[in-house]
Parts: structure tokens; C-alpha cells; sequence
């Protein structure tokens, strides 16, 4: 400080002292002001580029990508840049957690965002949560969070299931399950039971599957002896997906009903016709949607990412949530965790996107999205068999959720 | 549950067993090399076959080459690094694990995290109320096949003699004018060649993705282990007697049992037999 004081004092030699004084303390705090407003805000991103999730998890890094550089092209947020740091996080969860850490005290990002199956979220929450950073979720999942620290902006049951009663009424009544075996599957099979009898259908199976799984004549014969109408399936992985090939092989020909297999890892793009055919999807969001703005979206992807054979949802959610976590640390201000949280609380926050003119919701944290029923043809075309306006995430609401009366860290289940 | 969809079911697990672990067992089973590479070798079979199938080969003639790709890594991965591992069994272990996940996201690197799927053949058929794929009796017929092949290899041909020998008594054999380094190599490319029909054989039920190999290795490990050395006393009453808990477990109760079920009678079968079912059920040790 001295030397400081010296240098400057010989500018300033001739003025009394304590002009001096003042003209050092604005010229350090210009300084650091200056400094702060040329340092870009941190995104880290946590994602799969290897491992069973990869077919997965490379898109949603694209996504992400995309969003920040058309945000920095535009000027960047509150005049500073954003800047990526993207970790593999090889389909680990263990590595999840310990890159999480890294990006936390050595990268010092201001939001952590990642993640696609449910158990990597609750693998990154609590980390999230204690060193105080606002974790973005950008994937579909099993519903129910309502947590203090953490934004969703993929779509939950209450919205994407509504396939669900769609089918009992239009394909038929007697439903069987399968599903991956883990919190999201398990998850899922209990919305399936609850929306299946309030819809008056009938449960006639249902099967959870561990992850590692490859063969399933087994499980196909299960299936057939049980003879429902059509198949819920939340099959999770590259060898979980094995499944529809060796369902179409063995003759099975049900329909089906998913918020997933179509939608994260596009089955219809890699197995041949016409292995998911009547295949049923309730999404947010998939590559064949028919918007304007999903057309131009589509060409600039695809521009971008010559290499990419499909934009599955998860990545849509990814660019979103760069997207609305803009909007949001413009709404507050400031990247600081309070004030973007209660900007996301009490603002609207609203961003344009692929599926339409997208909002959050206030008091759950979640995003209000616009649901449609897709439908897999027999050449694997995708055709949309019912659009079902925004949804909200209203069973959230029904459970009390409101995170800026009632901060809480809970995830609600359906039973 | 009618029984001809049981056998049938029971049938497609001994075959899935049997085929993951015949490449193994002649490798591990015969050589003593722990290769944790052998999925790997599994994976190449099934690139091979894709990508010679999108390259307007007909699927049998896609399969062959296949089998050449795994049978070509196979004999570079012994004249490299397996040639300086035997008799070395913690360093095998470590070393291809190594070289298992170099070839792996090698593999995701170059030709990224997935493959277009190859159709499956020949359609289904009913029996009963029950419809089944085709392409299943085609797996069970080729496991078996391939294991009698390999048997009849090594008991009748001279090439199998000498391996044999060799196996048994490698001073002897050379003493006699074996070449013993050219054995290793034989028996190592003839195991690579296994792995490589299983990779090519399921290449048409399964995504085609770099990390497919782990499919299969937790298989043929448990195989090869319960069923001990040789491949008609042990590999073949390993993969039924495994099948058979594995299929009724599952029919009951789902996979997560028959999965579970399958590991317990491993460990089982490892504390209560340690040297593998081929030692007892053939009365003395045999190779």
C-alpha cells in the first residue's frame, strides 16, 4: 500500500494529503470494480461423454455449449462473459461428486449444473447445498423435488404422464410396467400405478430391472403371459435398450408408452425399423417437433454439431436452463445464489426456446412446460398425435410446495 | 408357465453363458492368462460385424469379418504384451484390464458412443400363446456347436494334441520339438476367435455401443471359474447348471432374483468346488 501510495503521490504531488488519500481508495476500488465486471460468470457442468450414459450426455454438453456462446454473442450477462467449464463425469457417480468438489473450490463456478440419471442428482445436491452453490437439473426425471437449492428444468410425471390416461383411453386398459431399477424407475412405476387407477385401467405386471441387464427373453415372456394391452417402459442405458430390439425379434408387437425411450437415448434413429414402432412419448420436447422455432433451432444444431445423429430432450433442457439461469442473474443482478434464487422466485423469468416461449414456475423451481403425445410409426417417422397445451407442475402445488414461504429440501413420491 | 417357453428360456440363458465364457475358457481355462480384456474382444466381433453389415456385406459374410477383427486384436494383443505375462497372473490381471479400457473408449473416441443396430434374421414363431424369436434357437445351436467345435479341436486335431501338451507340461513338450511360443499363440488367436463369434452372434440383439464388451465379462468370468479348465466337463455343465438357477429364478421372480441368484451360486459353487466342476465331474484333472 505504501509503494502504491508513492506511486500515486507523485501524480498527485501538490494536492493536500487527504485528496491523496481519496484518490488511492477510488483508483483500488475502480480497480477491483473493473476487474469484476471483466470476469465472466462460471457455468460448471457436470455430464456423461463416456461411459453407458454417453449416447445420453454428449448432446446435453452441446446444448449447454450452444446457449452460451449465443448469449455471449449477444453481449453476454450483466455485461460479463459466460464461461463453460465442462467435467466427464464418465457415467460415475462417485465421479460426479469428486468433480463436483473441483469445480466448487478450484474453478469457484458461481451455479453447478448436470447430471442425468436421478441418482447423479442426488448424488450432487447435498454437495451443491453445503457449500452454498444453486444446482440446475436440465433433465427429465421422476418428479417431486421441492428443494431450496436446487432448479429443475426438465419436465416431471405430473406433466410428461399424462400419456399415461391418454392411452388407457385410446389404446386399452390393462397396462404392464417395466422399468430400470433405480429411484427413477422404481419412481415412475409408482406414478404409473396411481395414474392407472384414477384413470380406471387395470395394472396386470410389472417388472424393475437392474441396470446391468442385457438378454430379456426372459422378461418378454413374462410380459406375454400377462397379456396386456400395451407396455409402460423406462428402460435406462445402452443395455437396457437391448430390450425393444429383442421384443420386436420375439414378435411381442404391444404398443407402448414412455417419457424416455425415444426421447434420451433416440432408439428410433438407432434400431432398425420397425423395432419401435407404436411407440407412444410423452415429452417436452423431441427433434421431430413442429414449431417455427424448433425448425430454425433444428438447422442451427445441426450446423453447429455436423456429428450429432439426434437432439434428444435432455439436451433442449440443457440449453434452457443456460438459457433461463441468464435471465435469471439479469432479473437479480448479480450471479450471487440469494438473490438469482429469489429473482427465480418472485420474477418472471422467460426465455424463447425450440418448444416455444418457456417460463419458470415461481414457487416449485421448476419450468412450465408445453406437453405433446408423439407418436413412433412403422419407418420411424414421429408424428404428434395430441398437443396438451402448458403444463405446469401442478401436482407439486397440490403437495404444498412453495419454496419462497416454505424453503425446504424434500422430494415428494406418489403412493 | 408352459414348459416349452421355460426350455426355451432356459436354453437362451445357457446359450448367453456358454458363448460369453467358450473364448475365455480357453484362454484363462486352458493358458491361465486372466484376461479382462476378453469383453473387449467380444466388442470388436460385434463392431466388425456392424460395420461391415452397413457396408453392404450380407449379415453371415458380416459376421466372418467380425470374428477376423476380434482374431486379428487378439493375436497383436499377445505377440505385444500377453507373450511377456505368462506365469504372471496379477500382472495379466491388471495389464489387460488396462489394455480392456484403452480398446474401449478408443473405440468411443473414433467412432462414437454408438452404432446404428443390425436387424435381427428370421423373424418369429408361435408356440402356443407364446410368440418367440428365431434368432434365439439359432444362439442356443450355435453355442453348442462351437463348443463341440473346440472340444473336437483340441481332442482330435494334432494342433490340439500339441496344445494339450503343451498346457500340461511345457518343458516336455518342447523337449519333443513343440514349439511352445507358437502354441501360446495359436490357443490365444483360437480364444480371440471365440470372443469374436459371440460378439458377432449378438451383434443383431443388442445396441451396438463401445462398452458392450461388459455385457458379457461378469459371464464368462463366473463361468469359466465354476466351471474350472476344461470346456465339456466344466464350461458346458457350468453354463447349464448357472442357466438353469438363473432361468427359474427369473420366470418366479424377476431379473433382479435371477441375477442375484445366479452370483450367489457362484460364490457357492467356488467355496464348495474351488477347482471347478471339471475336477470332479470328470474324476481327475483334465486339460
Amino acid at each position: 500500500m505504501k509503494r502504491k501510495a508513492g506511486m500515486l503521490a507523485d501524480h498527485c504531488s501538490g494536492l493536500p494529503r487527504w485528496i491523496q488519500r481519496v484518490a488511492i481508495s477510488v483508483a483500488f476500488i475502480g480497480n477491483v470494480a473493473v476487474a469484476h465486471a471483466a470476469e465472466p460468470i462460471k457455468i460448471g457442468l457436470l455430464e456423461d461423454e463416456t461411459g453407458i450414459l454417453a449416447q445420453g450426455g454428449t448432446p446435453k454438453i452441446h446444448g449447454a455449449r450452444l446457449a452460451v456462446e449465443e448469449i455471449n454473442a449477444a453481449g453476454g450477462v450483466l455485461g460479463r462473459k459466460l464461461d463453460l467449464i465442462v467435467y466427464d463425469a464418465q457415467s460415475d457417480n462417485r465421479r460426479y461428486q469428486e468433480l463436483a468438489r473441483r469445480l466448487i473450490s478450484n474453478d469457484k463456478v458461481d451455479v453447478l449444473m448436470g447430471g442425468l440419471t436421478s441418482a447423479s442428482r442426488v448424488a450432487l445436491q447435498p454437495i451443491a447445498e453445503r457449500a452454498k452453490v444453486l444446482y440446475f437439473y436440465n433433465n427429465e426425471y421422476e418428479g417431486g423435488v421441492c428443494d431450496k437449492n436446487v432448479v429443475i428444468t426438465g419436465s416431471s410425471p405430473d406433466q410428461y404422464q399424462a400419456v399415461v390416461p391418454w392411452m388407457i383411453k385410446n389404446v386399452g386398459k390393462k397396462v404392464y410396467t417395466i422399468a430400470a431399477d433405480y429411484n427413477f424407475g422404481q419412481t415412475l412405476g409408482l406414478w404409473v400405478k396411481k395414474l392407472v387407477k384414477e384413470s380406471g385401467g387395470t395394472l396386470v405386471g410389472e417388472e424393475y430391472i437392474p441396470l446391468s441387464v442385457s438378454q430379456f427373453s426372459q422378461t418378454i415372456s413374462n410380459i406375454e403371459a400377462a397379456k396386456p394391452d400395451w407396455v409402460f417402459t423406462a428402460m435406462v442405458g445402452s443395455n437396457q435398450v437391448s430390450y425393444f430390439q429383442q421384443a420386436s425379434a420375439a414378435g411381442l408387437n404391444l404398443p407402448m408408452a414412455s417419457p424416455i425411450n425415444g426421447t434420451l437415448l433416440y432408439e428410433h434413429k438407432q434400431l432398425p425399423p420397425p423395432v419401435m414402432a407404436n411407440m407412444y412419448l410423452g415429452v417436452n420436447y423431441m427433434e421431430e417437433l413442429k414449431t417455427p422455432e424448433n425448425a430454425e433451432f433444428v438447422k442451427r444444431w445441426h450446423a453447429k454439431f455436423p456429428k450429432e445423429p439426434y437432439i434428444n430432450q435432455p439436451a433442449v433442457d440443457s440449453y434452457i436452463g443456460v438459457k433461463l439461469y441468464a435471465k435469471a442473474v439479469e432479473a437479480a443482478g448479480t450471479p450471487e445464489r440469494e438473490a438469482v434464487i429469489n429473482a427465480i422466485e418472485t420474477k418472471d423469468i422467460c426465455v424463447d426456446s425450440p418448444e416455444g416461449k418457456l417460463c419458470f414456475d415461481k414457487p416449485t423451481h421448476h419450468v412450465s412446460h408445453p406437453i405433446h403425445i408423439m407418436k413412433v410409426e412403422k419407418d420411424h417417422s414421429v408424428t404428434t398425435v395430441a398437443d396438451l397445451g402448458v403444463m405446469p407442475p401442478v401436482w407439486l402445488h397440490e403437495k404444498g410446495c412453495d419454496l419462497a414461504k416454505n424453503p425446504q429440501s424434500t422430494q415428494f413420491t406418489p403412493n | 408357465m408352459d414348459i416349452a417357453s421355460l426350455v426355451l428360456q432356459f436354453g437362451s440363458t445357457a446359450a448367453f453363458l456358454l458363448l460369453s465364457a467358450v473364448g475365455l475358457a480357453v484362454i484363462f481355462g486352458m493358458m491361465g492368462v486372466v484376461n479382462l480384456a476378453h469383453g473387449e474382444l467380444i466388442m470388436l466381433g460385434a463392431y466388425g460385424t456392424c460395420l461391415s453389415y452397413s457396408h453392404g456385406l450380407p449379415l453371415a459374410a458380416a459376421m466372418i469379418c467380425g470374428v477376423g477383427l476380434a482374431t486379428l486384436a487378439g493375436m497383436i494383443l499377445e505377440a505385444t504384451i500377453i507373450r511377456r505375462l505368462y506365469g504372471r497372473p496379477a500382472e495379466s490381471l491388471v495389464v489387460t484390464w488396462a489394455v480392456g479400457l484403452i480398446v474401449s473408449q478408443g473405440t468411443l473416441i473414433i467412432l462414437g458412443p454408438s452404432l446404428p443396430s443390425i436387424p435381427t434374421p428370421f423373424g418369429s414363431f408361435v408356440l402356443g400363446t407364446k410368440s418367440f424369436s428365431a434368432y434365439r434357437i439359432v444362439l442356443i445351436a450355435a453355442s453348442v456347436l462351437s463348443l463341440l467345435a473346440v472340444h473336437f479341436l483340441l481332442k482330435r486335431t494334432r494342433f490340439g494334441l500339441h496344445a494339450r501338451a503343451t498346457m500340461q507340461n511345457p518343458e516336455i513338450a518342447r523337449a519333443i520339438g513343440i514349439d511352445n511360443a507358437k502354441i501360446y499363440r495359436w490357443t490365444f488367436a483360437l480364444g480371440s476367435a471365440l470372443a469374436g463369434v459371440t460378439g458377432a452372434l449378438y451383434a443383431p440383439t443388442m445396441s451396438i455401443v463401445p462398452t458392450m464388451g461388459g455385457s458379457f465379462i461378469v459371464q464368462a468370468f463366473v463361468t469359466v471359474v465354476t466351471g474350472g479348465g476344461n470346456l465339456l466337463y466344466g464350461t458346458l455343465p457350468a453354463a447349464s447348471g448357472l442357466g438353469f438357477i438363473q432361468t427359474a429364478l427369473t420366470a418366479a421372480f424377476g431379473n433382479l432374483l435371477g441375477v442375484l441368484g445366479l452370483l450367489a451360486a457362484v460364490i457357492v459353487s467356488a467355496g464348495v468346488l474351488p477347482n471347478g466342476l471339471a475336477y470332479y465331474l470328470s474324476g481327475k484333472r483334465v486339460s
